[in-house]
């Protein structure tokens, strides 16, 4: 009877659809909460939903759990200490995947369906740029823990940043190049499709050539690049003495590698992108490729100053002995400066912490902080929204970064 | 000039492992005349394999089995390489036999397990995530599992049987393509973190050693002679072995070679075997010699330019894959080196290497080896 065998299988099949339907049902209804530990499209009236996009996966995942990771452990402080006049908070975090499209419809999504009372992210200066406008037009505050490019802030008077900006960081790159390096001739290696790695080189090669070194060659390479050697050995032809490489960790392991299989033995030097915990992996392991190289950081976590040791032993005691980088340093801050703007700010009469007088209240209250305290040092915020801050630099030693030295804006 | 012979060599590096992926291309195209397009993608479980059989034999082996010597050490090193080939041409076999044989046969056995049980697999993560209870979970996997699997039964036994369109065998390569890279994406299996083999871990080499004179990067020779070793293995294979002569009958006319008693379907599953270990061997190699960085994506871009090298030297062409891909790594690597001096900027590597092959497809639109067939009708 192949008429009723056929309807036999057919009921089975749909049954397995129903079955399907039903776990991609449990899935959507889960929403990735911390803190008040409820769904920010719940109850609104004791909670302040703040908004957070990072990469979580991709190829810059690392920054996103580092910032995540230290916004989290700002909001448990906060939340243990009482939150904000008897609110507590909850952070709605969304995976961007570290793509700029990716980017811009998390954060739609975010300020459309969770009503954040601020936005915080995102650590890549071209994932912020593409996020920016957006929060910007929703009248929303982002404040980025960690994107240096200039762009990032020029959006719009929504868009902050609690960390130092490119042109700071490539002079202090370049003055550590000429200053302690000793170094007079300079190659760079960009990353051409990173709008942070293009600022980066621009101010290096300025100062650098200001200060009468000389950039010696400038080669690119491209976002899904995995071989190096080419650009290396017309690198390795001009005799460098150092050769800065502003990308990201996930490209920055590999090239050191391959510039010393090809025997280019100068020191690198780099950038905040370096800083994960996957940057001496990518490199061969402790003591390989990149053993003695530096770059320019925000802050050290091996500086002894107790605010860092204390955030650092909070870190480890939270996420399981794990050391924590600079970016969830930032992350913290940035939670810490929203924070410390809305306690400036009068509590709204309706109680609605989404509302666009508050959020405009917060806007000016983020803008006028002075001499804010934070893990990565004092944050005041400038008349273009950027921070004002040292930058120091860090030197690759075994599974460590070590500080070096201290340069001041 | 010194410097010039480096970036050739470096090009002819490059050029040898687009030859080992474009063969596989190549030799599909030969007997089935498809594209398979999911070719890159086994680079991609090859880098994978590499790193998990580096695991295996490295760090889960107890120390006293005399295996924990093993690495590092060349013959670590090898037996990793072969391990990676090994379960490559194992997965070049399952998606032959998954995907693109019910498109020929009525089979529906090993689609439904394969196809199924990845479907089950992940209705079962959702359940997870969802926060069922593992039970229901459980449950709810081994029912899709059993539903795709009737379904797939039900679907194939009443089709007719025959050679599918082109634009069908295209779209399933598509698809399985697509499949492999969001499978590997899920966290349980590879995850989107990016991965790297320790070169030191398995092999202590040098960095460069002088050959007649001349300081040349170790990873270089190692890549180009291995794949020189490999492709010889292959050329043997395909002349002088039986199932190498079956493989060219099926190639020159799959009918006629039916008609002459050789088992068509055991010669193309074959043919998927070689290619994939062929690419499973360039993912290791690459991934492990050059400390690069992979993710799941990462055969995607190698996949097109490895295809582009097989249509460049003509595809179904043996001999012309091998010039096409080390055509392809020249002019790439002689772009990234000088082209900045004569106003192409570095990053234009890949666009160059197209535009290669538009200009060959204009004056040879069968490639540089290929031959023009009249349409057989």
């Amino acid at each position: 009877m192949p008429i009723r065998c056929a309807s036999v299988r057919f009921f089975a099949c749909l049954c397995s659809a129903a079955a399907f339907a039903l776990a991609v049902g449990g899935c959507a209804n889960k929403t990735e909460t911390s803190g008040g530990g409820r769904t920010p499209s719940g109850d609104t009236s004791n909670t302040i939903t703040i908004g957070e996009y990072g990469s979580l996966t991709g190829d810059k995942s690392t920054f996103g759990h580092s910032t995540d990771n230290g916004v989290k452990l700002a909001i448990q402080a906060i939340n243990a200490a009482g939150g904000v006049s008897g609110h507590t908070l909850v952070v709605d975090v969304e995976d961007d995947a570290g793509t700029p499209d990716g980017a811009s419809s998390v954060v739609k999504k975010i300020i459309t369906s969770s009503k954040p009372t601020a936005v915080i992210g995102e650590v890549a200066s071209t994932l912020s740029i593409q996020a920016a406008p957006i929060c910007n037009a929703a009248k929303v505050p982002m404040i980025s823990p960690s994107s240096t490019n200039p762009k990032v802030t020029q959006t719009g008077p929504y868009v902050f940043r609690v960390c130092y900006i490119d042109p700071f960081q490539g002079t202090a790159a370049a003055k550590f190049a000429s200053g302690t390096l000793h170094a007079k001739k300079a190659a760079i290696l960009t990353d051409a499709a990173n709008d942070y790695s293009i600022g980066l080189t621009k101010f290096f090669t300025e100062s650098f050539t200001r200060g009468g070194g000389q950039v010696t060659i400038a080669q690119n390479y491209g976002k899904d690049d995995v071989d190096f050697t080419s650009q290396l050995t017309q690198i390795k032809a001009t005799n460098p003495d150092v050769l800065y490489v502003p990308g990201y960790y996930g490209q920055v392991g590999p090239i050191a590698k391959q510039a010393r299989a090809i025997g280019l033995n100068v020191p690198l030097l780099g950038g905040d992108g370096w800083d994960s915990p996957k940057l001496i992996e990518g490199a061969g392991g402790p003591g390989a490729a990149l053993e003695g190289s530096y770059f320019t950081n925000h802050s050290s976590m091996s500086d002894p100053k107790p605010t860092i040791q204390k955030f650092v032993s909070a870190y480890k005691t939270a996420y399981g002995g794990q050391q924590p980088d600079s970016l969830a340093a930032l992350g913290y801050d940035a939670v810490g400066v929203l924070v410390d703007a809305m306690k400036r700010t009068a509590a709204p009469a309706n109680g609605d912490y989404a509302s666009p007088e508050y959020r405009t209240k917060l806007r000016d209250a983020i803008a006028a902080t002075k001499s804010y305290q934070g893990i990565t040092g004092t944050i005041t915020i400038g008349p273009d929204r950027n921070a004002v801050k040292p930058a120091v630099v860090l030197q690759v030693h075994g599974s460590e970064y070590k500080y070096i030295t201290t340069v001041n804006p | 000039m010194h410097q010039l012979l480096e970036q050739l060599l470096i090009g002819v590096q490059i050029g040898s492992i687009y030859a080992l992926i474009a063969l596989g291309y190549t030799m599909v195209y030969g007997v089935l005349k498809l594209i398979n397009f999911a070719h890159g993608d086994v680079y991609m479980v090859g880098a994978y394999a590499g790193l998990g059989a580096a695991g295996v034999l490295g760090t889960w082996l107890p120390g006293h089995t005399p295996l924990h010597t093993l690495l590092p050490s060349p013959f670590g090193a090898i037996l990793v390489l072969l391990t990676a080939m090994l379960l490559c041409a194992l997965l070049g076999l399952i998606i032959e036999q998954a995907a693109y044989r019910p498109l020929r046969t009525r089979s529906w056995i090993v689609p439904s397990l394969v196809i199924g049980g990845a479907s089950g697999y992940v209705a079962y993560g959702i359940a997870l995530n969802g926060n069922r209870t593992p039970a229901s979970a459980i449950a709810i996997g081994v029912v899709v599992w059993l539903g795709i699997g009737a379904l797939l039964r039900t679907t194939q036994s009443r089709r007719t049987v025959g050679t599918p369109s082109r634009l069908t065998a295209l779209i399933t390569a598509i698809g399985v393509s697509l499949f492999l890279e969001n499978f590997g994406l899920l966290p349980q299996i590879f995850s989107s973190d990016q991965r790297f083999i320790q070169r030191s871990q398995i092999v202590t080499l040098p960095n460069r050693v002088s050959v007649l004179g001349a300081s040349v990067s170790v990873q270089t020779l190692l890549i180009f002679g291995l794949s020189l070793i490999l492709m010889a293995l292959l050329t043997y294979i395909v002349t002088y072995t039986r199932i190498g002569k079956a493989v060219r009958a099926v190639s020159f006319d799959a009918d006629a070679a039916a008609l002459m008693g050789i088992n068509t379907n055991t010669v193309i599953a074959f043919t998927f075997a070689l290619g994939a270990a062929l690419a499973g061997a360039a993912g290791v190699m690459v991934t492990g010699l050059t400390g690069t960085a992979f993710t799941p994506y990462v055969g995607v871009l190698m996949g097109l330019k490895a295809f582009v090298a097989a249509v460049l030297g003509g595809i179904g062409n043996i001999p012309g894959a091998v010039v096409g891909g080390l055509v392809m790594g020249l002019a790439e690597t002689l772009v990234v080196a000088y082209g900045p001096s004569v106003g192409i900027p570095s990053t234009y590597r890949d666009a160059v290497a197209f535009f290669l092959l538009i200009v060959i497809l204009l004056v040879r639109p069968a490639g540089l080896f290929g031959r023009l067939a009249p349409e057989k009708v």
